[in-house]
């Protein structure tokens, strides 16, 4: 019963989904908090598609020492967020978001302000305007209370032979990124069907099995922890990893096969109001990030604790990553992917 | 005076530019233009280079999306491949463009990318801008050929240039430091150059300046063959000067040598006829004329002397000789006459002095200066001959008037006579001589006036 109403209010949504895409844009943010110390002078509003939760923390130190400044953190999907710095980039001074390809192409397209002196490796930078502060992994996460009895996952070759194995215990409860809606999804799926073929395949076997579909992390992750999904994949392996400690029935599994690893990407708009300011904070950031020991609960992985790029398999940051975006090579592979996970 | 003149014109000669200097100028002028040249041609051919090989890969990324462009079921699928845009990574993370048009009409991309109608097959470049950056694009155009349809795919793709541009500093900046480093090299060689050119003239040059006034001997040493015609000049123009010069010197040496022998018996003559004569006014004018046949004989005697001098001088053959011994016999030959005229000669010579030279050049020059002192010095006088060892000079000393000091310089010159020389018996050809021998030896004469009054004549060597 419950799995129909989401399925019905799911399609509801996405019938009236321009009319609310648009009211979104402008009225309506996933989250919204201000940081401000003292008698603050100067407003800097950052755009973000990461949780406020995970840079809280940082924010508040910035302006426990700079008490002329106050932080607008405006939370939205990355898709939102590519929209709205196009149509009114005066609006936002810093734009934080996981999704590359589409960061690389408001930076191509001018959107972003150089910044110098930031010590930061050459792969991790694009233009002098895009820095990558975080290296995080697409994950498989499962319920292990739920599949204890079961061999144990390393590969999607073995994610595959489980779902063949098991049908029906898995039928309905394997989640993963609608890429229609989520632009990271997107991301994850197109390089991993850049990466292997393995990626169709086990497409195919979630297809069967009725797979349901998710904008984002944070909601197949509850899903998983109340217990309606089984087994996530393309999971953002930071956020789940966040909730392990409060959840222990969360497993984070990082494929041995090959990772998909995203940077988050930050950069300053062009059209800020506070050029000066915006750039002292994303310099704070980095090298907060570049410094970060790992500990606390909410953190996001560190870009430089992890070895270097090659080791890790982080999509790199390049223009390449624009094709993704193109209209009729997304148009072709979303069809291939839709004839593939909605049978 | 006016010989003093002449000599100062002589020296001073008309300078109208220098061949160093034009050789110089010209060469480090063509070395400027040469690296100016070199700079701009290496400029323009790297930035060619350069150019063309971002044309080269952004027309393999064209060319990668048209080949991939297919008519399907239909429907034209234009699915750009991954590596059209992986290939356009730069150092400078240029920015891209693209656009695909389907006849004219804007498919996917930048549609602020316009269109350009084309034929299709040819690839085409052209500079663009793009969010006030300067782009180049590459654009070519495809046929599609379906079941029952055709349509034209036109791909255009457009990348900033600061990657080129960064390149394009590097290779001027090379550029700049090789044309530089091109002039540098071509000063320094033509310095070396200009210099070595020169150098058989500056040698001739310092060669002849060298050369003592007499010495007309012919330049022997090798000069590059330019230079063959003015020291063949040069060498032509000594030797009819010498010989103009010997044969002056014959001449001058056979005149005398007519005349010393009629004057002899003129002479003997005379004496001999002063003998039958009584009266007194016709004793006396022979007197007189004996004095004057005197004065020409020993004229006749210096001139053959200064001839012989000089032939012997060209011609010096050292030998080494005592030259202490050589003075202590010429005054004891010479004490006769300076009894006669009542005058002391004092000498002092070291025990001995052994001396590299001609002994009879050396014994004519002494005898000439002691010989001038005795004309002039006063009776019951004496004359002081010192020969000293270190400095090796030869010095005589009198009590007389001395030189006159307007004339001292000048008074070694050929036939110069002192202004207070009337009523002596000379040619003036004494002080040549000694003149002549001292230089022969390496040597000088040197002509003062003593403090205490008298003349002093020394030959230093």
């Amino acid at each position: 019963m419950r799995n129909l109403a989401v399925l019905t209010l799911w399609l509801l949504a996405s019938l009236c989904s321009p009319l609310l895409a648009s009211e979104e844009k402008s009225l309506r943010w996933e989250d919204r908090r201000v940081f401000s110390n003292g008698t603050p002078t100067q407003r800097l509003t950052i755009l973000s598609s990461t949780d406020a939760g995970y840079l809280a923390p940082l924010i508040s130190e910035f302006v426990a020492q700079q008490e002329d400044f106050e932080i607008e953190y405006l939370v939205a999907g990355t898709a939102h967020i590519y929209d709205m710095v196009r149509s009114a980039p005066e609006v936002f001074d810093i734009v934080i978001s996981s999704a590359m390809d589409l960061q690389i192409k408001l930076v191509n397209d001018g959107f972003a302000a150089p910044l110098e002196d930031i010590n930061a490796p050459d792969w991790s930078v694009w233009r002098e305007r895009l820095f990558g502060f975080t290296a995080e992994p697409a994950s498989i996460v499962i319920n292990k209370a739920a599949l204890a009895h079961l061999p144990h996952l390393e590969t999607r070759q073995d994610l595959i032979s489980l779902l063949r194995a098991h049908p029906d215990l898995f039928r309905g409860k394997i989640a993963t990124y609608d890429i229609r809606r989520s632009g990271l999804g997107y991301l994850f799926a197109s390089q991993d069907a850049r990466t292997s073929e393995t990626y169709w395949r086990l497409t195919e076997v979630m297809g069967s099995l009725g797979t349901r579909l998710y904008c984002c992390s944070g909601a197949m992750i509850k899903e998983i922890v109340d217990g309606d999904i089984l087994v996530a994949y393309n999971v953002l392996g930071s956020y789940a990893t966040a909730q392990s400690a409060k959840h222990p029935q969360l497993e984070v599994i990082v494929p041995s096969d090959f990772a998909i690893t995203m940077m988050r990407t930050v950069f300053v708009s062009k059209a800020s109001a506070e050029p000066k300011a915006a750039g002292q904070f994303t310099s704070y950031m980095l090298d907060h990030f570049a410094s970060q020991q790992g500990e606390g609960e909410l953190e996001l992985p560190s870009l430089l604790a992890a070895g270097n790029a090659e080791d890790r398999n982080i999509v790199p940051l390049e223009p390449s990553l624009m094709i993704n975006l193109d209209r009729l090579k997304r148009r072709a592979f979303t069809e291939e992917w839709e004839s593939a996970i909605i049978q | 005076m006016s010989q003093t003149r002449s000599h100062k014109t002589a020296d001073q000669v008309v300078i109208a530019g220098s061949l160093r200097n034009t050789l110089m100028i010209s060469l480090v002028g063509i070395a400027l233009v040469l690296a100016t040249l070199l700079y701009i041609v290496v400029r323009s051919y790297a930035a060619q280079i350069a150019q063309s090989t971002q044309d080269r890969i952004l027309s393999a990324s064209v060319t990668s999306i048209l080949d991939a462009a297919a008519i399907r079921n239909g429907q034209v699928n234009v699915e750009l491949p991954y590596a059209s845009f992986s290939i356009l990574s730069t150092q400078a993370d240029d920015r891209l463009v693209y656009a695909v048009h389907q006849d004219g009409v804007f498919l996917t991309g930048y549609d602020t990318l316009a269109f350009r109608p084309q034929q299709p097959g040819d690839m085409q470049f052209y500079n663009s801008e793009f969010d006030s950056s300067e782009i180049r694009v590459a654009v070519a155009t495809r046929r599609l050929v379906g079941t029952n349809q055709t349509a034209l795919i036109s791909v255009s793709i457009g990348q900033t240039r600061e990657s080129l541009d960064g390149v394009l500093r590097e290779i001027s900046q090379n550029a700049a430091l090789l044309g530089f480093g091109f002039f540098v090299l071509m000063t320094a060689l033509s310095l070396w150059l200009t210099t070595r050119a020169i150098a058989p003239m500056t040698a001739l040059a310092q060669s002849v300046q060298r050369r003592g006034p007499a010495d007309l001997r012919l330049v022997q040493s090798p000069v590059p063959a330019e230079m063959a015609p003015l020291v063949g000049s040069l060498n032509v123009f000594m030797q009819r000067l010498e010989q103009s010069l010997n044969k002056s010197e014959e001449f001058i040496a056979e005149a005398a040598h007519r005349v010393r022998t009629p004057l002899a018996i003129v002479r003997t003559h005379a004496e001999t006829t002063l003998q039958r004569v009584d009266r007194a006014e016709n004793r006396q004018s022979m007197r007189t004329m004996i004095r004057a046949i005197d004065e020409s004989s020993r004229a006749a005697g210096q001139l053959l002397d200064h001839a012989m001098i000089t032939f012997r001088a060209d011609h010096l053959e050292k030998q080494p000789l005592d030259l202490s011994e050589l003075v202590q016999e010429l005054v004891r030959s010479m004490i006769p006459v300076a009894d006669m005229k009542d005058i002391a000669l004092s000498v002092t010579t070291p025990d001995e002095l052994v001396f590299d030279g001609d002994a009879i050049l050396l014994r004519n020059a002494m005898r000439n200066l002691i010989d001038n002192a005795m004309k002039y010095a006063p009776m019951e006088t004496e004359v002081e001959i010192h020969l000293t060892a270190d400095p090796v000079a030869f010095a005589v000393l009198d009590r007389g008037p001395g030189f006159p000091s307007e004339e001292i310089e000048t008074l070694a010159a050929r036939f110069a006579r002192g202004s207070n020389s009337s009523g002596m018996i000379g040619s003036g050809l004494g002080l040549t001589i000694a003149e002549d021998v001292a230089i022969a030896h390496g040597g000088r004469l040197d002509l003062r006036n003593r403090k205490e009054g008298g003349a002093c004549a020394t030959l230093q060597f």
